[in-house]
Parts: structure tokens; C-alpha cells; sequence
């Protein structure tokens, strides 16, 4: 399998060979995310960041990776520079782009850019997240999480939290059913797992629950992946205020889990995790984030061919 | 074939004739085929004409010989389509259209942050799916989103 100048897009674009492949990867370079083994594999290349929306955590994410892999990045500067390219379609942008770098790492807020951007570059793209539909980097990191923590094969997994607008858990959703996971979904009821996505679960013979409480699930699931409930998809505020609190993971909660259970999130968090949850063995979420690290290194010396 | 409908079919010279669309469906099929108001052959249709199984729209098209990728586009709206391509009076391919698997430039996205509806130098671009329920499917290859109803609404 190579994975020489390929572009990654989206999760459906992977087979679960292909999924194991990278994280195999991002477990070989984990060392040298942690700072404990040198590495220039990605010496002489040059990488460009191109982040038409702020997502800070994700590029300095990125530009750990690169660094800590010795290769060196452009990018658009500051907000105001950017905006000049605003006149220049995202077409054009891509093909300049490539004539410079080696790779480009595309953050933008419309749906399906990486995708286009894909169709006019000479060199793969990353997609950093498009508008609200894909954020593959996002998703493998999440992979990566639960097989360094947990396990993926056969995994009882709940995800709780907004399961309506969070792409994060809908990619999430299509890979782990490659692996054979029983999912549960927690939401109010504003806020449930899309239908289609369920029905399309099912068909594959995925075990589906759905709940509203943690009680239900919490002694059940050996991964409990939260999601941010935001405010502004709420319509009256007080609405809101009664799920953010039915939705609240605190440590009361957790005593009834079972010992292995890990706790996941894609951070920032609000409020739907209690800070005393953070001092328990279950809180994985911090750990998550570096995990990202590693894993962005393993896709991007992938798509270079540094790494067959 | 009765002989009503062998007259509907061959009264052209040279031409194509598409039969058992969808009744209602005729001017759309029109709209899939990018046959518009300056086409200088003559294009006529029959609306409601009583067939088989019911009302239908028959259209016909003068002097023009559609392609298979053209005829089979009309699918997307009038799956049970038949075309007839018709040289000197005479009936010369008689066919069902097919489902494609791929559509271009045909309908527009209906995720309005959908690149593809952006000032973008590309095309809209769809994969072409059987639902379930025997109805067509179309999923935009560049967001994802899925139109499975009242597809000659988004017709380009
Ligand atoms: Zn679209």
C-alpha cells in the first residue's frame, strides 16, 4: 500500500488497512512527537499552512509535527495579509501554492474546499477541516486515541454531547464501524445522532442505543467520547441551560464506571466536564491532544513518501 | 405498440423521440437535455397522452440524434424513459435509459456553503445512487450532501 501523493480529504476515502497503516505509523513516530528521539525525515521540505479561518489548536498541532520532523513551514501571515488573497479564487491560491511547497495543509470554511483544492494541486493535500462536513486529521487523532488507550477492535463506545451538528462524531461513527464498535448515543433530544447515520450504522449490523442520561451507559462503555454542547444552537437560552446540565459528566457520575472506562474530548471544553473528573484515571482528553501530534506526523510523511 | 403511439413516435423525419416520461415531466426533460428556447430544430411534445400505464409525456426532438451520456442523464428524472432515434421515418434504436453513475453539471448542490455553489472555477458534481425505495439518489462529491427528492428543482 502506498500512500505517496495521496491526498487526505475525508475518513470514507480510507479502508481500515489503510486507517491501521497510519496509526501504525503514528505509533513508530510517537518518540519523536515526545521530543525523545531526533528526527529529520522531513528535512529540505517545506510544508504550507493555509488557515483561511483561525483554528489555533489545530495548527500548532501541525506545526509540531513539522517541526519536530525538521521540515519548514509557510503559511498566509496574519489575518489581515490573508484577506488580500480574498480576490483570488481558492483555485488559483492552490495551484500558486504548489509551485511553492511540498504539501499544503487546508483549514477553510467552506464545504467541500479540500476536496476542490485537491483537483487543482500538484502536490496532497491535508484537509485541516472544510466548513462543517470533514476533519480527517480530527478523527484519525481520535483512532489513535482509543487504540493507545483502550482498543478499537469490538469497542463499546458512548458519544455524548451536540450528535446532531458535530462532525467530529459523524466521521467518528463511519470508522469505528469498520472495527465493529457497539455505540451508544447520548443527546437530548434537540440534539440527536442524524437518522441517516444511524440507519446507515444499522445496515452494517452495528450495535445503535440511544439515550438522554449517562446512567444509562456509564457501568457499560469502556470509551466515553464528549462533545461541546453549544450555546448558539439553541434558540432559547434557558432551553439551553437545562441540557447543558443534564448533560454534565461529574465525578458522581463516574462512580458507577467501570475501571477501564476512558473519557475522550476534541477540546476546547465549556463545562460538560467537570474539573474533579481531570484528577481521575479516566480522563484521557489531555493525553488526546498530543496524541494528535504523532498522528499528523504519520499523515504527513505518508502523503510525502518519507515513509512508505 | 398501438397505432396511436406509432403515429406520435414516427411522425418525424430524423430526429429522437423520447417516450413514457413521467406525465408533467416533458419540460424538464427538456431542461436535463440543455434544450432551450434559442434550439433552432423543432422540438415538440405531447402532455398526458393515455399509454400503457397511464398518462405519459412524450417529447421530440428535430434533426437531432442525442447521445447515449445525454439520454441517459434523463433518468435522473424520468427513470422509465424509452428513446427511439428515428432516420427517415424509420425507427433505427429503440432503448431504455440507463441510471448513471456520475453527473456533471447537471444539478446545482442544495448545501448553500457547498463550494461548488461558490464562484469556483468547477462544476457541480454528483455520484448517482438507487435508494432503497427504488428512487434516485445524488450526493455532491464535494460536501457530501445528499438530494434524494425533487431533483428537477435543482436542475442547473
Ligand atoms: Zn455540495
Amino acid at each position: 500500500m502506498s500512500f505517496k501523493n495521496r491526498h487526505v480529504i475525508s475518513m470514507k476515502d480510507f479502508s481500515r488497512e489503510e486507517i491501521d497503516h497510519v496509526l501504525d505509523t503514528a505509533e513508530k513516530l510517537e518518540p519523536v512527537a515526545r521530543g525523545m528521539e531526533k528526527s529529520r525525515l522531513l528535512d529540505g521540505k517545506i510544508i504550507a499552512l493555509l488557515f483561511f479561518e483561525p483554528s489555533t489548536r489545530t495548527r500548532l498541532s501541525f506545526e509540531t509535527a513539522i517541526q519536530r520532523l525538521g521540515g519548514q513551514i509557510i503559511n498566509l501571515g496574519s489575518v489581515e495579509a490573508s484577506s488580500v488573497m480574498k480576490g483570488e479564487n481558492l483555485a488559483d491560491t492552490i495551484r500558486v501554492i504548489s509551485k511553492y511547497a511540498d504539501l499544503i495543509v487546508l483549514r477553510h470554511p467552506q464545504d467541500g474546499s479540500a476536496r476542490m483544492a485537491s483537483e487543482f494541486a500538484s502536490v496532497p493535500i491535508i484537509n485541516g477541516g472544510d466548513g462543517s462536513i470533514h476533519h480527517p486529521t480530527q478523527t484519525f487523532l481520535d483512532l489513535y486515541t482509543i487504540r493507545r488507550e483502550s482498543h478499537l477492535e469490538g469497542l463499546k463506545i458512548a458519544m455524548a454531547g451536540d450528535l446532531k451538528y458535530g462532525r467530529t462524531v459523524h466521521s467518528l461513527c463511519h470508522a469505528l464501524s469498520l472495527y465493529g464498535a457497539e455505540m451508544t448515543f447520548v443527546s437530548p433530544p434537540e440534539l440527536r445522532m442524524p437518522a441517516e447515520i444511524v440507519r446507515d450504522l444499522k445496515r452494517q449490523n452495528i450495535k445503535v442505543g440511544e439515550t438522554d442520561s449517562f446512567e444509562d451507559v456509564i457501568g457499560d462503555i469502556e470509551v466515553l467520547y464528549m462533545t461541546r454542547v453549544q450555546q448558539e444552537r439553541f434558540p432559547d437560552p434557558e432551553e439551553y441551560e437545562k441540557v447543558k446540565n443534564r448533560l454534565k459528566l461529574t465525578g458522581e457520575l463516574l462512580e458507577n464506571a467501570a475501571p477501564d472506562l476512558k473519557i475522550l474530548h476534541p477540546l476546547p471544553r465549556v463545562n460538560e466536564i467537570s474539573p474533579e473528573v481531570d484528577e481521575t484515571p479516566y480522563a484521557c482528553y489531555f493525553q488526546q491532544a498530543f496524541y494528535g501530534v504523532p498522528t499528523r506526523m504519520a499523515l504527513l510523511t505518508l502523503a510525502m513518501g518519507v515513509i512508505e | 405498440m398501438t397505432d396511436k403511439e406509432n403515429l406520435k413516435i414516427q411522425a418525424i423525419e430524423n430526429g429522437t423521440v423520447i417516450d413514457h416520461i413521467k406525465a408533467g415531466q416533458a419540460l424538464n426533460v427538456l431542461r436535463i437535455l440543455g434544450i432551450a428556447a434559442d434550439c433552432r430544430g423543432t422540438v415538440s411534445f405531447v402532455m398526458n397522452a393515455p399509454g400503457a400505464k397511464g398518462r405519459k409525456d412524450v417529447v421530440k426532438v428535430e434533426g437531432r440524434e442525442l447521445n447515449v451520456e445525454e439520454l441517459n442523464r434523463i433518468s435522473l428524472i424520468a427513470p422509465n424513459a424509452t428513446v427511439n432515434i428515428i432516420r427517415d421515418f424509420v425507427v433505427l434504436q429503440k432503448k431504455k435509459v440507463v441510471l448513471p453513475t456520475y453527473v456533471e453539471d447537471v444539478v446545482r448542490c442544495i448545501n448553500p456553503n457547498c463550494i461548488s455553489n461558490s464562484t469556483e472555477p468547477i462544476k457541480s458534481r454528483f455520484s448517482v445512487i438507487r435508494s432503497e425505495k427504488g428512487g434516485v439518489v445524488l450526493r455532491c462529491l464535494y460536501c457530501e450532501h445528499v438530494i434524494s427528492e425533487n431533483i428537477a428543482e435543482h436542475l442547473v
